[in-house]
């Protein structure tokens, strides 16, 4: 038989509430005297950003829907009328809009940090597989919902994209119709991609909590990348990591708000603003920036079925590098090796996305083929080997205590001592 | 490790140097304009955008429609209600079916979308020798180079050069994508009378009328640039407070 949670709160309505469902309880444990590593840098504010973007994503998509058609002979007026007749549907729709791509360039950057610190290695591996599987259903959400407007870009993007999955044998087909719900690009196409991207979003909610879940298990790796040892080491997550991501908030929000106010069409493609026509092909079709890297992966090879094998393999090899990366070392900053290699990675991963950009003629063959090649060799052959053959630098004793001096081993402020430790 | 660097910059740079020599071997890049839209506290000429919607009315809806946009709207150019119930009731739009189930038409109101030229798109095709003259509501966001490419192309029509082998009833046009249009060179010189005086040259009648359809793709603009100028200029004092917080809260960790 559960007993009643003693509840510390000395507010009655909360003490009230939080003995028989102890949410205040668990606020205070996850989000208030959590303990954090005391050396974060500012690259640890992009998982709250993530967090914060797709809560403006939800927002501004619920009062989407109330006024858009999800059928193909409505929806590119029904989107116009948004952004005309709608109050402040304009606003809405940019921030929407451009919602999504301050969505990857901030998950981007989130795994960036993740790659460079080593966040995926033990003990937070299916951390990092969680967060993939975000990556994933980001990358279907936004998918679908670039094709929703149903001008000339979302009609051939979804076109040449669910048409990658014919080069499958056997079954490719089959899969290609049923994306499509009949034998084109069409009514059903742009109904069920509706309903997918509003349902999306909440699976990705689902997700998000269980990779927040798995890491207030194993703890928030460091810019040391060594583990949390003493109580000395962290610092409770309020006041110090919410005024620290706040601040962070505000420069994003600066980023967000001059793209949405000064250059909403700045990522977008001019074609969007045609009516989808199945009659008539525009003369390049690219898909969102956020997706041309993958884009020149695909385009790279000449074999389609390769092309698409190499292009959903560049996401899926992300699922099992944390036992590609032999090395036990965390964070670059003690991999003298690895430490310039990342760079190489991702001005491979940059090149590629320009590549992208390109039609697939001249130079840019040459040079997505040497991107692709250094991406896949990245995970695939030199972190194996480089954990083995790497001489990683002296790691300092603890987070307070650096090695190299400086900075740390102080006694802690009061405000910090006030909250009991939970764990070390 | 200087290897690395080094390999690094040759990717930017051929990265670089590849784009522009790319983007040359298609149509001339519209020479950018002076636009009074153009910067981040920039507005819409409404006199200038009104004459670009007489030429647009006068010229242009012979052939394109805007399907998107309302009489109504025409407050956002400066319009009085008094001028918008006066322009909307001087066109004959569809309204919908009579009693006998005949197509009805009447005097459009405030209400009313624009005018469509031709009741649908194969009717357009048929008068305009099979091109179809594209609806102009978002045409200035639908075209790369935006309103300098719609400039351009108005003020672009020329004498093919020599051994430029034309096709049979297109136009030559400098800035268009292959240089072949289907549109004939729209305006000339004094083809409409400006009430305010403005002497309607080519030039003049372009920029206005690229005004006008800036604005028909954009009408929300204004609004969200002074916004915006807000809403940045907020933020910028946001961040400082919660920087300084931030330092303060912080001021004891070591």
């Amino acid at each position: 038989m559960a007993g009643l949670h003693k509840s510390e709160f000395a507010n009655p309505v909360i003490n009230w509430i939080d003995t028989r469902l102890p949410v205040f309880t668990m606020l205070q444990k996850e989000y208030g005297v959590f303990p954090t590593p005391k050396n974060f840098n500012y690259f640890w504010n992009f998982g709250a950003l993530a967090m914060v973007n797709l809560m403006i994503m939800i927002a501004t998509g619920i009062f989407l829907a109330m006024n858009y058609q999800p059928n193909s002979e409505l929806a590119f007026d029904s989107v116009q009328h948004i952004m005309r007749d709608v109050n402040y549907g304009w606003l809405i729709r940019y921030v929407h809009q451009n919602g999504a791509s301050m969505f990857f360039i901030v998950t981007y950057i989130h795994i960036y940090r993740g790659l460079y610190y080593g966040s995926y290695k033990a003990p937070r591996e299916l951390l990092w597989i969680l967060g993939v599987v975000i990556l994933l259903l980001m990358m279907a959400t936004a998918f679908m919902g670039y094709v929703l407007p149903w001008g000339q870009m979302s009609y051939w993007g979804a076109t040449v994209i669910t048409n990658l999955f014919s080069a499958f044998p056997v079954v490719g087909p089959k899969i290609v119709t049923l994306l499509w719900g009949g034998f084109s690009v069409d009514n059903p196409t742009l109904n069920r991609f509706f309903a997918l991207h509003y349902l999306l979003p909440f699976v990705l909610i689902g997700v998000v909590f269980l990779h927040i879940a798995a890491l207030h298990v194993v703890g928030s790796n460091n810019p040391l990348g060594i583990d949390v040892k003493t109580p000395q080491d962290t610092l409770p997550f309020h006041p110090y990591y919410t005024i620290k991501d706040s601040v962070g908030m505000c420069v994003y929000l600066i980023v967000f708000a001059i793209l949405v106010f000064f250059a909403p069409n700045f990522l977008g493609d001019p074609n969007n603003f045609i009516p989808a026509n199945p009659l008539q092909t525009p003369a390049d079709i690219v898909p969102e920036w956020y997706f041309l890297p993958y884009y020149a992966i695909l385009r790279s090879v000449p074999n389609k079925l390769l092309g698409v094998c190499l292009m959903f393999a560049s996401i899926l090899v992300l699922f099992v590098l944390p036992w590609l990366d032999t090395s036990r070392v965390r964070s670059a900053r003690f991999r003298p090796i690895y430490r310039q290699l990342i760079w190489v990675w991702v001005a491979a991963f940059i090149g590629l996305g320009v590549c992208g950009a390109h039609k697939p003629e001249g130079v840019w063959v040459i040079l997505s083929r040497v991107c692709t090649l250094y991406y896949f060799l990245h995970f695939l052959v030199i972190l194996p080997l480089l954990g083995k053959l790497e001489r990683p630098l002296a790691l300092p004793e603890s987070i307070s205590q650096p090695v190299t001096g400086g900075r740390g081993g102080g006694p802690l402020p009061s405000g910090a001592t006030t909250k009991p430790m939970e764990k070390a | 490790m200087r290897a690395l660097r080094s390999l690094m910059a040759g990717i930017f740079a051929a990265g670089l140097l590849a784009a522009p020599v790319l983007a040359s071997e298609e149509a001339p890049h519209p020479p950018a304009q002076k636009w009074s839209f153009g910067s981040v506290f920039g507005t819409y000429d409404l006199a200038s955008a009104q004459r670009g919607f007489q030429v647009y009315s006068e010229v242009c809806a012979n052939c394109h429609s805007m399907r998107l946009l309302h009489y109504r709207d025409l407050a956002g150019i400066g319009f009085s209600p008094e001028q918008i119930k006066a322009i909307a009731s001087n066109v004959t739009v569809p309204m919908g079916i009579d009693d006998q189930g005949a197509p009805k038409e009447g005097k459009g109101t405030p209400a009313s979308k624009f005018r469509s030229p031709f009741p649908n798109d194969n009717a357009a095709r048929a008068a305009n020798g099979g091109a179809l003259p594209p609806d102009l509501s978002l045409i200035v966001n639908a075209r790369e180079g935006e309103y300098d490419y719609i400039f351009a192309l108005l003020t672009g029509y020329a004498e093919p050069p020599a051994k430029f082998a034309m096709q049979d009833g297109m136009n030559y046009n400098k800035y268009f994508p292959g240089h072949q249009i289907a549109m004939p060179k729209p305006l000339s010189d004094g083809q409409v009378t400006f009430a305010d005086g403005t002497s309607a040259s080519v030039e003049q009648m372009s920029r206005d009328l690229v005004m006008f359809l800036t604005w028909a793709a954009n009408p929300e603009m204004v609004e969200r640039k002074q916004m915006g100028v807000r809403i940045v200029l907020f933020l910028i004092l946001m961040t400082g407070l919660t920087y300084a917080v931030k330092r303060k809260i912080w001021a004891d960790v070591h």
